[in-house]
């Protein structure tokens, strides 16, 4: 074995082919998925949710560049994407108004400005708050981003007040020749964002400051004595995921024309620590996965129900509880379970896990759908298909414990048989 | 004489009321190999603490080839050639070996804190990091996550790491600690091809690991050191016997290597 490993370092790394194929592959495709969307002739209001789902890509990627690669849990991630916005809004303003350069300065330029902006507030923020690492930065970060936020509030001249700021996007130079009027001429600026801002991410994760970043999120202690100081790597990967996370902030800018001290504040800083973690934080597709499924949940879910925040808050605690490695987890374990067991048996224990899980949704949705009506007090009722589910009637409850205590059951069933055949 | 690789004058440590380092002085030349034995709690571990700047001293210095490196942080220490392992292996648990060495590489080659190269390209890490692979014979395992790799690996891999900087100075804090008698002697002759030309300090319980490797042995007890000079003159050393070597088994060890 040993005699047959030759001590020669092109064997060690991945094969060009490899690395094709697990580096330059997924982003073509990216790329290429978000070319053809046009081609579709989507309505305005799924082109709105494809930006929301755009920004959002590149904001999760920038917050797990600090949680998921660097092990530093912020609660305050927004601020950077807000500063980041802010910036751009004024420079929007700026173009509009001809000041000086920035008449010549194209909009759709504009996420360079909010990247540049996330990073200098991070390089500030960051000099203080990466002296520590584990609760001691998850609480300054908590604390900054009160305070950054009860600015927003504070200072009208900046923040523009309650109201926020406002801006008009179609003016100055054209890039690409795109007005950025109508709104599928922003989808392809937000396109072309999100692809360079991923590439710059995923770059970053091959460089030695990313590796490094890792090696200081496992052993910090380590890292001192193997010639570097945690402390300014770590302020490095705050920096640069400050800029990223403007980045996002400056394409939000031009495509919402408007922000309020709203966006730096802790909902949104929440929002992308759950969009990263139910993605999967130790998978570079995580983030990205977590930003499609809750910018869409959000859009779609919101309409369907008021109680969508409570079915995140139930998706969150699941994923926490069972599936730490995130949806990306998920899918790279049932990626390997086809590989190991082959497709039948495969499809025959996940088929079954599935059927537990859709199971216990349903009886989740039922309690939760009649609980909140009951709670409204308007007397009104949950009917899906045509069932009066009243909070009185023996059905609902049948319904809500049946397919719970059911659901249950096969999970468990399947876990116990999957181990006894492992 | 050559400035010594290693100069420690009047050093204590105290951890509160705890005087756990009390006025060690030790000069080691360059190319020496040097063990320092001694009972548990007699605070080898702290005084690589203090050497390798983890620790700052109470009192004392540490001179490196001639040049002061007390209360430099421990980065700029292993900077300028000082190098340590761990008696519990401390290492990237969620990253390959491969990652691993290659982190420890990293300075040595002159990439920085660099975020504007492909780490993929730098055929000078890739050469090095497989270089040092193929020396502790883990390249077959160059992909396994370290935190998977069985215990013998894991502290192969802490030489590994330790050495991969290149530094000309290592302190090795019980790089053989619960091994079995096989393992241990890979991991012998590992460290005397690793460290071949380089000053070498290590701490050790296993008396045939030390006389096997050291060709001066300092005893610390209680914070000092109470015989320092030839094996021969250590085994023989009434006072180190007494002290630390009355312990029967430790009588059996010593006489097995000898
Ligand atoms: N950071 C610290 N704070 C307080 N006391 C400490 C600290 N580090 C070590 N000590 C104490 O110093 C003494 C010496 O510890 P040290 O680890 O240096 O011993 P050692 O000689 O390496 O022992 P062993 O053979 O068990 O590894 C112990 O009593 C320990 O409790
Ligand atoms: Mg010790």
């Amino acid at each position: 074995m040993t005699d047959t490993a030759t001590p020669d370092f092109a064997t060690l790394s991945p094969s060009r082919g490899q690395k094709f194929r697990q580096r330059v592959l997924p982003l073509i495709a990216l790329a290429l998925i978000l070319a053809l969307v046009p081609a579709l002739s989507p309505s305005r209001t799924v082109y709105s949710l494809l930006n929301a789902v755009g920004i959002n890509i590149v904001f999760a990627l920038s917050y797990n560049m600090l949680l998921g690669r660097g092990g530093l849990l912020s609660f305050g991630h927004a601020v950077y994407f807000g500063l980041g916005g802010y910036a751009a809004m004024h420079a929007m303003r700026a173009i509009e108004a001809g000041d000086g350069l920035w008449s010549g300065f194209p909009v759709f330029g504009l996420p360079v400005v909010g990247f540049a902006a996330g990073a200098l507030a991070g390089a500030v923020i960051g000099w203080p708050s990466c002296r520590r690492a584990g609760t001691a930065f998850a609480m300054i970060s908590l604390g900054v981003a009160e305070l950054i936020a009860a600015a927003g509030f504070m200072f009208a001249s900046i923040f523009g007040g309650e109201e926020g700021v406002t801006g008009d996007r179609m003016n100055g130079p054209e890039l690409f020749g795109l007005s950025l009027g109508p709104v599928s001429e922003v989808y392809l600026f937000i396109a072309f964002w999100t692809v360079v801002g991923t590439a710059m991410i995923f770059a970053f994760t091959r460089t030695p400051l990313g590796k490094l970043s890792e090696a200081t999120r496992d052993n910090p202690e380590r890292v001192q004595f193997i010639g570097f100081d945690p402390v300014r790597i770590r302020y490095m990967v705050f920096i640069a995921a400050g800029a990223f996370a403007g980045l996002s902030g400056g394409m939000a800018a031009v495509n919402y024309e408007i922000f309020t001290p709203e966006s730096l504040s802790l909902h949104p800083s929440g929002f992308v620590l759950l969009m990263a973690y139910i993605g999967g934080i130790r998978y570079f597709s995580g983030p990205i996965l977590g930003a499609v499924v809750l910018t869409v949940m959000q859009s779609m879910l919101s309409d369907f129900t008021e109680a969508w925040l409570l079915y995140l808050g139930v998706l969150f605690i699941a994923i926490i509880m069972f599936a730490p490695g995130g949806l990306a987890g998920i899918f790279h374990g049932v990626a390997g379970t086809v590989r190991r067991d082959g497709a039948g048996r495969a499809a025959r224990s996940l088929g079954l896990k599935a059927a537990g899980v859709s199971l216990l949704l349903v009886g989740l949705i039922v309690l939760i759908e009649v609980v909140i009506r009951w709670s409204n007090g308007y007397g009104e009722v949950f009917e899906p298909f045509g069932l009066m589910l009243e909070t009185g009637s023996v059905l609902t409850w049948v319904l809500v414990a049946g397919p719970i205590l059911g659901g249950a059951a096969l999970v468990r069933f399947v876990a116990k048989t999957d181990e006894g055949g492992a | 004489m050559s400035t010594p690789a290693l100069e420690i004058a009047g050093l204590h440590k105290k951890f509160g009321p705890a005087h756990i380092i009390r006025g060690v002085d030790l000069t080691i030349a360059k190319g020496e190999r040097h063990a320092i034995i001694g009972p548990n709690g007699a605070g080898k571990s702290t005084l690589f603490n203090l050497i390798s700047g983890y620790f700052q001293p109470s009192e004392g210095s540490v001179t490196m080839n001639g040049a002061p490196i007390s209360g430099l942080p421990a980065f700029e220490i292993n900077r300028r050639g000082l190098s340590r392992s761990f008696q519990v292996s401390n290492i990237f648990a969620n990253m390959t070996v491969r990652e691993n060495v290659r982190c420890g590489v990293l300075h040595s080659m002159g990439y920085g804190y660099s975020f504007w190269r492909n780490i993929g390209n730098l055929r000078s890490v890739q050469e090095k990091t497989a270089e040092i692979l193929e020396k502790v014979e883990l390249l077959d395992k160059a992909h396994v996550p370290a935190a998977l790799l069985p215990y013998a690996d894991q502290r192969t891999l802490e030489i590994a790491v330790t050495i991969a900087g290149g530094a000309d100075v290592i302190l090795l804090d019980e790089p053989t600690a619960g091994m079995s008698h096989s393992e241990t002697d890979r991991a012998v002759a590992l460290i005397r091809k690793a460290t071949e030309g380089k000053t070498l300090l290590i701490v050790e319980h296993d008396m045939g690991v030390v006389f096997d490797l050291a060709d001066t042995i300092s005893v610390l007890v209680y914070g000092e050191i109470i015989a320092s000079g030839k094996p021969e003159d250590i085994r023989g050393n009434p006072k180190v016997r007494e002290a630390y070597l009355g312990d029967e088994a430790d009588q059996q060890a010593i006489g097995g290597a000898a």
